[in-house]
């Protein structure tokens, strides 16, 4: 490596330290951005006994260089010489972990985690376990703040005297003065029990827990909530108990909502953590209670996880469990005051059918559907439609259909556009399940009225039904039910109307075949030429052009191409230039 | 984790998100909710309240004993969202509630000391509570319209009792302390993040009188303050009393002792300068400048750090903030001393002068007005010598270019001044500035041919490192095929390898890495 610094002197450091300090923020940040060329030009040796010093002493800037710094220096271990030097980069980066502003120090600190699996066990003890214990008596919270995120990479691979000093200052800081360092420590409290020996899991960790836990701020108190799920994961059973649940269930009755809130939100995990012994006893009532609780926001949070919770409970005696305890807790919900609420639990409650079986969805949860249904928040009946397809897993379609039909009919002319939407999505589906006579008869009115929506998104959406439904009933159906309206159409006063006949034909032109486009669709396309309003005309040099490839050659030359070439000397410029395109697409020239 | 985990708040609906429309009307219905207070539920069961004998019908000997039972009576809650949930037992607690205002304010000698548990224990049941999430996730303290406390009867009568009692001449401080403690006043503070404004105007006040009373309580709660603000600053960035906090400390500075302590030289370093970082910083900016300017005018030393201050956190985007620094900044100028201005007016018109080619006409003018403050411009005169030349340029050049003509007339006055002052340097100038425009250029240029010789330089040692790794690897491999490597050595050379491409890789284009392997 010696050979390849030669051309090093080419660079004066001066001349680079002037870049990095240039007056302007902008070319400042630059440079540091490139600071692996700087580093690579003054070569390993230069780089460490000259650039990081600067570094670390012109620590004062903007913060935007600072966190591009932070960055950088994670990735710098080459560029000082191999994991051998990689100490060196420590003194910037401590200084960036005291920093003020919170991306720079978690930057610093990413990047002090990044390099400490660089270090050897030696050096970790000699250099790095220091600093973290600079960083942890320092007199700013910020750099007690991020002491807290580096305790758990260095503990495993340190000697047992210089463990015993780690684990003393994280529970300094879990008692720390100021709540901001407290909440530092309570958010790394979970990975640090997962680094550490069992023995002092139930020893030291438990404790700490019990502490933050119990903290005189709630934003303390609910990062406790997140490390019991990893605490309880590393507890054996028969210790849980004593251990852990004392303080879960406090915090599911905590007086603040914030922290219920936590619980929760974290309840799968929870559960999971705890087993199925602990879920049938205690969890079961903890969670009627934060479905029913008195702030919204923890109702939604638990809503949004009945389905997890209930799938995740002991098979043996789950459907009982479901029946008896969170059942009637759910049936609440549907008509809560809440839409945040009934909007998370209609996210969810399909997902029981499945869990239920057939006999108990069409007892029990169809009602429940059928009201959120027609909830007066569109939100939740969105959220209904679009999760139909796992109760139709469960119950069959035709079940579902005379159920929900009027229902879904009713939903099909919402004022909510996008509900109209997420129904029409479902009309190939159930179109499919029911068969042709009994779509005839009930929802072939509705998918024809969606194609006159005074929305757009729907009268597009209706078109492309369309097509799929010829793709299942076939072409001879088509030609019976759908052509003849669609045609229909086109003598239209509305042009919007009329446009959409012109939409239809090109969707269903291929599904169709030859022989209607040929016969019934074609006619009705050269008429339209005439139209009087332009946006009509040039949609028929667009329909020609698209549907010009179902057409027979005679059909094209005697017919379309005459008409095309009569749109190409339109007054309007858009008419023309579509009318040449469907020319020279359709090779008619 | 910390700030997103602390405020959980509903996601925005996606239905809504697209829709666009439906969003406003609900975001109306909502504003004319009010909270219910999560306290209600914890109230065991609901007692019946029974009208007790007046205040001023008690003989004397009973009178204690009667304030107490109605101080106890008002301990009972009730709910407010149902309306006409236990009308009668509401209309109880709030005469009892009056009459304790009444008595409190009007009598004296009614607070004797058992009485102050009672009554420190009735404040506590009816104000702390863990205040509702917001109706409005989104809630902006300028556009919409806060969410009212619903329990406002009654919670206004027990402040205006609590503020009485404070006010009280019979209130002894020594036998408050012991109920009136650290753990009270952190949930004093706590209540500041209301969303209720009136809520918020009688904690200010009450905060005040304990600061002003309760000595032993004083730098606690600055220190509880102090984590607030911290809190917003680099945590969550909300807090609904910024500015009534503020307010209280801006007073609190004007009785702070001099020499200042070091504690109150870091609380304006640490706390208060950081505070013009948050976006919400036209709410409490004017009380803000405010202590800003106590600070200096207890104790001109500060001056610099304030300045220095301000120009690092001074606003890259936001011209709305910029208008307001540019504000504070004259403020802070208006009493400045002499010898301080000198300390700090390079990088300072440094600043103005980035502020005076401001394509936001609104925050080039509010930096030229500068030159319309009598004191500033004999600060400006006295230096000229300094002055001049940093902003000179920029005058010039914002003077032709300028889209805004008010701009451009502000400017040629501020041209016209400097010339009256300093005409010999103003001509210098003028010359030069052709001159030192091509010195830009080609620094411009020198640093432009720096930077591509380093870039070369960086491909070509990318190639020779990628190739001395690929040789090295090979002569490895050869020698593995014979020797079995052995795991217990982490740092031997093979773990170099890896480490090449990422850093070669991330800084540069060259594909040499990539095609070695």
């Amino acid at each position: 490596m010696a050979g390849a610094d030669g051309d090093d002197s080419l660079y004066p450091i001066a001349v680079l330290i002037d870049e990095l300090r240039n007056e302007d923020v902008q070319l400042r940040l630059n440079s540091i951005k490139k600071l692996s060329t700087i580093a690579l030009a003054l070569g390993v040796e230069r780089t460490r006994t000259e650039l990081l010093p600067f570094l670390t002493d012109t620590i004062y800037d903007e913060d935007e260089v600072l966190l591009a710094l932070a960055e950088q220096l994670g990735n710098f271990t080459m560029l000082v010489g191999g994991p051998e030097y990689v100490h060196c980069l420590l003194p910037p980066l401590e200084s960036l972990a005291t920093v003020e502003e919170t991306v720079v120090r978690d930057k610093a600190v990413e990047s002090l985690r990044k390099i400490s699996q660089e270090h050897s066990p030696v050096d970790l003890e000699v250099h790095f376990e220091p600093l973290v214990k600079r960083l942890a008596s320092g007199d700013w919270f910020t750099s007690r703040t991020s002491a807290c995120g580096l305790f758990s990479v260095c503990y495993p691979r340190v000697s047992s005297t210089v463990k015993a000093e780690i684990r003393q200052h994280f529970r300094t800081l879990c008692s720390d003065d100021t709540p901001m360092v407290r909440r530092a420590a309570a958010s790394k409290l979970g990975e640090f029990a997962k680094v550490l020996e069992l023995d002092y899991v139930k020893s030291d960790i438990i404790s700490l827990f019990t502490a933050l836990a119990s903290d005189e701020q709630d934003s303390v108190r609910l990062l406790a909530v997140e490390a019991c799920v990893s605490i309880a994961t590393l507890l054996p059973q028969e210790d849980l108990e004593s251990l852990v649940m004392p303080t879960l269930r406090q915090a599911a009755e905590d007086k603040s909502w914030r922290v219920r809130y936590m619980v929760a939100d974290k309840f799968s995990e929870l559960q999971k953590a705890v087993g199925p012994e602990i879920t049938k006893n205690d969890l079961v009532p903890a969670f009627q209670n934060l479905l029913k609780d008195c702030e919204a926001e923890v109702r939604a949070a638990a809503a949004n996880k009945v389905k997890e919770f209930c799938e995740n409970l002991p098979e043996d005696n789950r459907e009982q469990i479901i029946m008896t305890h969170i059942l009637p807790c759910v049936k609440e919900l549907v008509s809560d005051t809440n839409q945040h609420v009934k909007s998370a639990l209609a996210s969810v409650i399909m997902g029981l059918s499945t869990i239920l079986g057939k006999d108990n969805t069409i007892e029990h949860l169809l009602p429940l559907f059928l009201a959120q249904l027609k909830d007066e928040c569109p939100e939740v009946r969105l959220n209904i439609i679009s999760n139909l397809d796992c109760v139709n897993e469960v119950i069959g379609i035709r079940q579902l259909s005379q159920s929900l039909l009027p229902a879904i009919v009713e939903l099909a002319e919402d004022a909510k556009w996008r509900v109209r939407l997420a129904i029409i999505e479902y009309m190939p589906l159930l179109a499919g399940q029911l068969g042709v006579e009994f779509f005839d008869e009930k929802l072939n009115t509705l998918c024809m009225a969606w194609l006159i929506d005074h929305v757009y998104a729907i009268r597009e959406a209706a078109t492309c039904n369309l097509m799929k439904l010829v793709e299942k009933f076939g072409a001879e159906w088509a030609q019976n039910t759908i052509v003849p309206k669609v045609l229909g159409m086109a003598n239209d006063p509305n042009y919007l109307h009329r446009m959409t006949t012109l939409f239809c034909i090109n969707a269903l032109s291929e599904a169709c075949g030859q022989d209607i486009t040929t016969k019934q669709m074609l006619p009705v396309v050269l008429k339209m030429s005439n139209d009087q309003v332009a946006n009509v005309r040039f949609n028929v040099a667009k329909s020609l052009q698209k549907i010009g490839p179902v057409l027979d050659s005679n059909a094209l030359q005697t017919e379309v191409k005459p008409v095309l070439e009569k749109l190409a000397t339109d007054t309007d410029m858009d008419v023309k230039y579509f009318a040449q395109e469907a020319i020279s697409v359709l090779v008619l020239a | 984790t910390c700030s997103s985990s602390s405020t959980p708040n509903f996601s925005v609906p996606s239905a809504e998100k697209v829709d666009g429309f439906p969003r406003r009307s609900m975001r109306r219905a909502r504003q004319r909710r009010s909270h219910s207070s999560s306290q209600f539920r914890y109230q065991s069961s609901q007692v019946e309240l029974t009208p007790l004998p007046l205040l001023k019908d008690a003989p004397v000997a009973e009178l204690h004993d009667l304030f107490c039972k109605k101080l106890q009576q008002c301990c009972v809650l009730f709910d407010f969202l149902d309306c006409v949930a236990d009308l009668k037992g509401k209309e109880i607690k709030r005469a009892a509630l009056n009459e304790l205002v009444e008595s409190v304010a009007t009598s004296r000698g009614v607070l004797i000391e058992p009485l102050y548990p009672e009554a420190i224990k009735m404040i506590s049941v009816n104000i702390f509570r863990t205040l509702p999430p917001s109706e409005n996730p989104e809630f902006d303290p300028e556009e919409d319209e806060p969410t009212l406390e619903a329990s406002w009867p009654h919670l206004q009568l027990v402040y205006e009792f609590f503020l009485r009692f404070l006010e009280s001449p019979d209130f002894q401080p020594s036998m408050a302390k012991r109920y009136v403690d650290q753990k009270f006043v952190l949930q004093l503070l706590e209540l500041f993040d209301s969303e209720d404004p009136r809520e918020r105007e009688y904690l200010k006040t009450i905060l005040h009188r304990v600061y002003g009373k309760l000595l032993g309580l004083r730098a606690y709660i600055r220190k509880q303050i102090n984590n607030i603000f911290l809190r917003f600053i680099y945590e969550t960035e909300h807090f609904n009393g910024v500015a009534e906090l503020l307010e209280i400390l801006g007073s609190i500075i004007n009785g702070f002792a001099l020499p200042l302590k070091a504690e109150h030289k870091q609380f304006l370093v640490r706390v208060l300068i950081p505070l013009h970082t948050a976006k919400s910083l036209s709410i409490f900016h004017a009380q803000l400048a405010y202590c800003v300017v106590q600070f200096m005018e207890k104790d001109a030393t500060v001056t610099e750090y304030i300045i220095r201050g301000l120009l690092k956190y001074w606003p890259k985007t936001c011209t709305q903030k910029e208008v307001m620094f540019l504000g504070e900044i004259e403020e802070i100028l208006d009493v400045i001393e002499p010898s301080q201005f000198i300390r700090v007016q390079e990088p300072l018109f440094k600043q103005i002068a980035a502020c005076i080619s401001s394509p936001h006409f609104q925050v080039a003018e509010r930096a030229l007005y500068f030159w319309n403050n009598e004191y500033i411009l004999s600060l400006i005169e006295e230096n000229c010598q300094v002055i001049l030349p940093l902003v000179f340029a920029t005058l010039y050049r914002v003077s032709k270019e300028h889209w805004n003509q008010t701009i451009v007339s502000l400017i040629y006055n501020v041209l016209k001044t400097f010339m009256e002052m300093n005409s010999k340097l103003f001509d210098d100038l003028t010359a030069s500035y052709k001159v030192e425009k091509q010195k830009e250029l080609k620094r411009d240029r020198e640093r432009a041919d720096l930077w591509r010789g380093l870039e070369e330089h960086q491909d070509r040692r990318m190639q020779m490192l990628t190739e001395a790794a690929r040789n090295q690897r090979n002569l490895q491999e050869r020698g593995e095929r014979g020797d079995p490597p052995s795991p217990s050595s982490p740092q031997t050379s093979h773990s170099d390898q890896p480490e090449l491409k990422p850093s070669g890789a991330s800084s540069s284009s060259s594909g040499g890495g990539e095609s070695a392997t």
